[in-house]
């Protein structure tokens, strides 16, 4: 498919644009996560991608549980699932972290690898047998929004949902900016990033910082997770696999332990999965994250803002 | 005593938080969309756990004579267990087939075939020390390859049997000229996504590859030309040697059929740890800097290793579409790869018997005991053991994922501790 009969191209590719922004902005949130920790202890959290679909889990039951209880005004409920799903998904962060790689730190190079691999299997399939297989479906929260260059026979939508989305996206990104970059624990995170073991001798908690890092990330995931569900209005158990490995791509790309570089990786997987999409084979388009992947950590390991890495002895 | 209680309260405070909203509370797919309902039993039973194992933890961690014991023990299994287990268990999978029983034998072929990917892995992991994900690819290209050769050109399998091997490697050494200079965690992430791209290729390339509806009629092996039919034809296995025509034939011959191909992995895997490739690769897996140091050709060296077990998988893979007849994108999904990450791991990175013994339990005992679970749940009349047996493939990842967990913090070296090199200086 090249161009659809009927549609003025550029409005078509302007709705292509609305829609890849939307979907990157769920990539970066998740994104952060993998590059913060990777930045602190060089490792690759590959639970991340689960705790988004835990965190998308938890959204889903909040949203049911808060209906049931009579809140229905649409912000009061979105507000509290948020806080309610951020909060829970980042106590199970704190403890992937405590249980799985805080005993592992300073064991053979591979052993954290397997153990976030272990851990990612874990946190599946304990959804799987607790919330059952069965795709869950939710209606539109916020039905409609507004149609932009209107010429008759095709309009541009810019739906409310992607509206919420990439404000929320925003606020929660600037909430975080501002927690890195202005207080003391961002300071004591932004230490440990440029060399753990010096910070620790500098009167660091280095422990506490990274679990702190943990928590941090794992909050961003349930937004991301709470979002994902609001777009798509369908989860499962498997989604945070493949938006696992899309984000880390992002990461990747935007260059690993740089966090405007992972927001920046983010939207640029979005629009091309997002472009793929609509001008190319659909059914391929986890073919294309997954090749850009690979094609970026070939020809650009340090991706786009990243620092290169020299590997001492 | 006191810390201990107050620790385990407060890890069943975080319990609490996790499993009330995840397990007390389940989405049901009802009628009219989703309903939430409360499980709150399973949640507290799921809290008091946790507060009885984290206590019983710190009690058997203070308990007296703790550093004698460990000791001693870590001292003696290895030896013990290289000496007698393994003749052992290769006696017992030998005389198997002797049992005369189908499910034994079905039950053994699934272990075995688990066994050789075991081994094979075990060359890029254990030996190499190069984190693969993406493992079942390779297996695929081995069934797929044997399918799809059988199909357009009517090949045998003994024919297509080294074709499918020298496929794999040939795209082993494809996937990791180009990834194998990245670090150690890059490179588990891109096997990963290369064994998805195989996957989905398989999955949307109709026109070669029936899509998801797989492939079909795969033909059975020959015993040097003899077919295994029930027709008392000359050229069948019955007819040649004039004994009755019966199916367990086949199933006895592609049991002893995976067994030599996966003592033929050991062998190789064995005699190949004593050239100095095999000493290179270990070398390589304790310190890369080190390697290249010394002259080593790091990226000739990896890419043998990951060609060599490539190769394994693509002979483990002709068998599987053999042995099944049928295949399909189903059979190749990222859980393959890492059940046999997880039997590797647990066997310990580089044993050959721990990896074997890893197989016959997670496979073998997991199996044996879903089915000791449903008989008992039909004598008994009772619906709660049907139900676990029912639910024990679900709970089997779950499993896997634990033991992957608790290997890497508890014994990180394996069961049967075979890290250590081969070679070492005194």
């Amino acid at each position: 498919m090249t161009n659809v009969p009927g549609v003025p191209a550029l409005a078509y590719a302007l709705q292509q644009l609305i829609n890849g922004v939307t979907l990157g902005m769920i990539y970066g949130l998740i994104a952060v996560g993998y590059t913060m920790v990777y930045g602190i202890i060089g490792m690759i959290n590959f639970a991340h991608g689960d705790i988004f679909m835990v965190g998308s889990f938890l959204s889903l039951i909040a949203l049911l549980g808060l209906a049931s209880l009579g809140i229905t005004a649409v912000p009061l409920a979105l507000a509290l699932t948020l806080i309610f799903a951020a909060g829970l998904a980042a106590l199970y962060g704190w403890t992937v972290e405590r249980v799985a790689y805080r005993p592992l730190r300073g064991s053979f190079r591979l052993a954290p690898l397997i153990s976030a691999i272990g851990m990612s299997i874990v946190l599946q399939n304990f959804v799987q047998v607790g919330q059952g297989a069965r795709v869950k479906p939710m209606e539109a929260l916020l039905p409609g929004g507004i149609a932009l260059m209107d010429d008759g026979n095709f309009a541009v939508q810019l739906s409310w949902m992607q509206i919420a989305i990439v404000v929320t996206t925003l606020v929660v990104l600037a909430v975080f900016t501002w927690l890195v970059t202005k207080t003391p624990l961002g300071r004591s995170m932004r230490a440990c990033e440029q060399d753990l073991k010096m910070a620790g001798l500098m009167g660091i908690d280095t422990d506490r910082t990274i679990s702190l890092t943990f928590v941090i990330g794992a909050a961003l995931a349930a937004v991301a997770g709470l979002l994902f569900l609001l777009y798509y209005g369908v989860i499962d158990f498997f989604i945070g696999f493949l938006a696992g490995v899309k984000a880390f791509t992002a990461a990747v790309l935007g260059g690993i332990g740089s966090l405007p570089g992972a927001v920046l990786g983010g939207l640029l997987i979005g629009l091309i999965e997002v472009g793929w999409s609509a001008f190319l084979p659909v059914e391929y388009k986890d073919v294309a994250a997954f090749s850009v992947l690979i094609l970026v950590l070939i020809f650009r390991p340090n991706g786009i803002m990243g620092r290169a890495e020299v590997e001492k002895v | 005593m006191m810390a201990a209680l107050r620790d385990a309260f407060l890890s069943a405070v975080i319990a609490l938080g996790l499993f009330v909203p995840m397990v007390g509370l389940v989405l049901d797919n009802g009628d009219r969309g989703l309903v939430l309902r409360g499980r709150p039993i399973a949640a507290a039973v799921l809290v008091g756990l946790v507060f009885v194992g984290r206590l019983v933890m710190h009690l058997w961690a203070d308990r007296p004579g703790k550093e004698a014991r460990t000791i001693r023990a870590s001292k003696i299994v290895p030896k013990a267990a290289n000496r007698f287990v393994a003749p052992i268990l290769l006696a017992a999978a030998v005389l198997l087939p002797l049992t005369g029983s189908r499910y034994y034998v079905d039950l053994g072929t699934l272990v075995l075939t688990y066994v050789m990917l075991g081994w094979g892995l075990n060359i890029v992991v254990g030996l190499a020390g190069l984190l693969d994900l993406g493992y079942v690819a390779f297996y695929a290209v081995g069934a797929y390859s044997y399918a799809l050769l059988a199909e357009h050109f009517g090949l045998g399998f003994w024919i297509c049997l080294p074709l499918a091997g020298i496929m794999a490697a040939f795209w082993g050494v494809l996937l990791g000229f180009p990834v194998l200079r990245l670090r150690g965690d890059y490179l588990a992430i891109v096997t990963l996504a290369f064994g998805e791209i195989i996957r989905v290729l398989l999955i949307n390339w109709v026109s070669l590859t029936h899509g998801p509806n797989g492939i079909t009629d795969i033909p059975r092996p020959t015993l040097f030309g003899l077919r295994f039919s029930m027709d008392d034809g000359d050229d069948t296995v019955a007819g040649f040697f004039g004994i009755e025509a019966e199916t367990i034939h086949r199933v006895i011959f592609l049991y002893y059929l995976i067994l030599a191909l996966a003592l033929l992995t050991n062998w190789v895997t064995l005699r190949l740890r004593r050239l100095p490739l095999g000493r290179a690769w270990e070398a390589l897996r304790e310190d890369e800097i080190a390697c290249r140091s010394l002259g080593i050709n790091v990226t000739t060296t990896k890419l043998t290793a990951f060609a060599t077990g490539a190769m394994f998988a693509g002979f483990a893979g002709a068998f599987f579409a053999t042995r099944q007849a049928f295949i399909s994108p189903e059979s190749f999904t990222f859980i393959e790869s890492a059940t046999v990450l997880a039997i590797v791991v647990l066997g310990g990175l580089g044993s050959q018997l721990g990896v074997a013994l890893a197989a016959l339990v997670m496979v073998g005992g997991l199996e044996m005991l879903r089915d000791l679970l449903s008989t008992v749940g039909e004598q008994m009349g009772s619906e709660w053991f049907s139900g676990l047996a029912g639910d024990l493939p679900t709970y089997r990842m779950l499993i896997f994922g634990l033991a992957l967990v608790v290997m890497m913090v508890l014994r990180p070296r394996g069961l049967v501790s075979g890290r250590t090199a081969t070679a070492e200086m005194r």
